[in-house]
């Protein structure tokens, strides 16, 4: 690693690289450590809308618990009848892959010494609501596209903001849940 | 069955072990070079008819050799390849034994190394595994979700398009292999889809001059572990998207592209009836066209620094990659052969597990290994950028046979 005292002293993106890369470190050397397992559990309250906490998770070889217990509500719009009572699931993976890209740009950024002033994406998933409806099943269920727009403010050429933003989406765990596939279990 | 002494075995007999045998006379070190077939076994047998060196025949200089012919631009053939290595080792007098299989090698208590081989056991001070970084194709574990009846070809099995029946064939890869298969196979009339992970697009040349020409002058093939981020990346750093050819045409993506070849994201899943690609086809492209274009920045300073800028060609940097992206899902049905262009591993089945890591992979600095006396030689970024090329494989056999004279011979 060529992470220097001064590249990281003179930039402040409020991300801990030297910790990130210690902990590359030592899960190098004990790659068991490494398996994490993410809890969340879901509540339904009432019609679409449930509310979903996450709270502990295991890693580094052990069960960790979060001092407070994150909450969130979903559920759909009025346009389908429902009370709006939060974002839907979908537009949870929307978030989901907006905050862990943002959360990659600032890292990447601050290890390659780039100081950021303001960044926002915007995030656009098209859906072909025939799909969920049943109408058509040559139609598929979920986003046939996604499109992510970052604006970023940073002392940084262009290409070098490209270059960021392009290392984020290959060490980006939604953007890979998202662009490929996933074996899942659902029991009951 | 017989047994020898010699101060130093080298294991393979192809470029690297050449040029560590050339290093090794220079230093009045004896040796023996026992390769298992004839002198660059590999390119004799592994390589595909059309398949050509990336790098120009100038760009081949060896200790005590190198390319001497009428057409230092051009790019040899395998059997062009392998008559050179031939040339090369009569030239330095290699003392190789041709059809000798090295079986084991194992370390004795007085920190002598036994070679034992199907020919008899060598004893030695010092060995040199130069075997090469591409024993084994790899193949992903994906492979086995096809359905049966598919015809699997790595690149080492793959000879020409004749080989191949009609209908469609996925490439898996888009590194110099892959992308030179798929081109070869589109262009004989195949329906071929590409699948593309991460790559290293590079134009054939720029301004007017090879881009390996390019990489020489600024210096590029010459960075050492300590000039880059981290090493282990690098070195896994897939092949350069090129390939050599008369008319020294690009073969990149867009190129594909025009010769009908479909374009699709990374392989991730499969089962009896589809295929199913990665959505991340557009940061593969972009970033392949972010890496290029910082190399071709790289190269204009260059140029205006040394004022070579007013004697070359104009910038004539290639465009984005812009390729209509195919379904992330193919059916399977029609698809009759894939092509596992997915990279080379080296296997070392005759060493000691303890040299190997986890993933069996040797374990050295820069070539030495932890026991005192072994060495390897001819992989990727082994010890500079280019390690793994014919050019500078040399450079590195320089400083290994003088860690070994200094080192290894001189602590008895």
């Amino acid at each position: 690693m060529t992470i220097t005292e001064n590249t990281t002293d003179s930039v402040d993106n409020g991300v801990n690289v030297e910790a990130l890369l210690g902990a590359r470190a030592a899960l190098t050397d004990a790659p068991a450590a490494a398996a994490f397992t993410w809890t969340a559990d879901c509540s339904w309250v009432s019609g679409t809308h449930s509310r979903t906490t996450v709270a502990g998770f295991s890693g580094l070889g052990q069960q960790h618990e979060r001092p407070a217990t994150h909450t969130v509500d979903t559920d759909h719009p009025a346009v389908f009848a429902a009370e709006d009572n939060g974002m839907t699931p979908a537009e949870m993976v929307l978030a989901g892959l907006a905050g862990c890209l943002t959360a990659g740009v600032a890292s990447v950024a601050t290890n390659r010494g780039i100081q950021l002033r303001s960044v926002t994406a915007t995030v656009e998933g098209d859906m072909d609501l025939q799909g969920i409806l049943g109408i058509d099943s040559e139609v598929r269920n979920g986003f046939n596209d996604i499109r992510v727009r970052f604006d970023i403010d940073a002392d940084a050429t262009d290409e070098e903001i490209a270059g960021i933003v392009a290392q984020s989406q290959k060490r980006s765990a939604v953007y890979d849940a998202v662009t490929n596939p996933t074996s899942i279990v659902v029991e009951s | 069955m017989s047994s020898r002494t010699v101060t130093c075995v080298v294991v393979g007999a192809g470029q690297a072990g050449l040029a560590t045998s050339a290093c090794l006379t220079e230093r009045s070190i004896d040796h023996v070079v026992l390769e298992r077939g004839e002198v660059a076994h590999s390119w004799r047998t592994e390589r595909w008819d059309s398949l050509r060196l990336l790098t120009p025949n100038w760009m081949t200089r060896l200790p005590g050799g190198g390319y001497t012919g009428p057409d230092p631009d051009g790019y040899m053939t395998a059997v062009e390849t392998a008559r050179f290595l031939d040339r090369y080792r009569a030239t330095i007098a290699a003392p190789v034994e041709c059809g000798v299989s090295v079986q084991r090698i194992t370390t004795s208590d007085e920190g002598r190394f036994e070679v034992e081989t199907d020919a008899g056991v060598w004893r030695a001070r010092s060995v040199v595994i130069a075997t090469g970084a591409c024993s084994d194709p790899h193949v992903p574990a994906v492979a086995e979700a096809f359905r049966p009846g598919t015809r699997h070809l790595t690149p080492i099995a793959y000879r020409n398009p004749d080989q191949i029946e009609p209908g469609r064939v996925l490439v898996v890869g888009a590194s110099a292999s892959g992308a030179q298969i798929a081109d070869e196979l589109a262009r004989h009339g195949h329906d071929v889809t590409v699948a593309v992970g991460n790559h290293v697009r590079l134009p054939r040349t720029y301004r007017g001059m090879d881009i390996h020409w390019w990489m020489d002058r600024v210096g590029v093939l010459d960075e050492r572990l300590h000039d880059v981020d981290d090493v282990e990346r690098v070195r896994r750093t897939p092949s350069l998207q090129l390939v050599g050819s008369s008319e020294r045409r690009s073969i990149d993506l867009n190129a594909l592209s025009a010769a009908g070849v479909n374009v699709t994201g990374r392989l991730a899943h499969a089962n009896d009836t589809h295929a199913q690609f990665s959505g991340s086809l557009a940061n593969m492209l972009r970033s392949a066209d972010l890496k290029m274009n910082r190399l071709l920045d790289q190269i204009d300073e260059f140029a205006s620094a040394t004022g070579l800028a007013d004697e070359i060609g104009p910038d004539d940097r290639p465009g984005a990659t812009e390729v209509p992206a195919a379904p992330l899902q193919l059916r399977l049905d029609d698809v009759g052969t894939v092509v596992w262009a997915t990279g080379f591993r080296p296997r070392y089945p005759f060493l000691p597990d303890e040299w190997l890591d986890g993933r069996g992979r040797l374990v050295h600095d820069q070539g030495i290994l932890p026991v005192p006396g072994a060495y390897v030689i001819g992989l990727p970024f082994l010890r500079r950028r280019a390690s793994g090329f014919i050019d500078r494989v040399g450079l590195d056999a320089h400083e290994l046979c003088d860690h070994l004279l200094s080192s290894t011979l001189a602590s008895v």
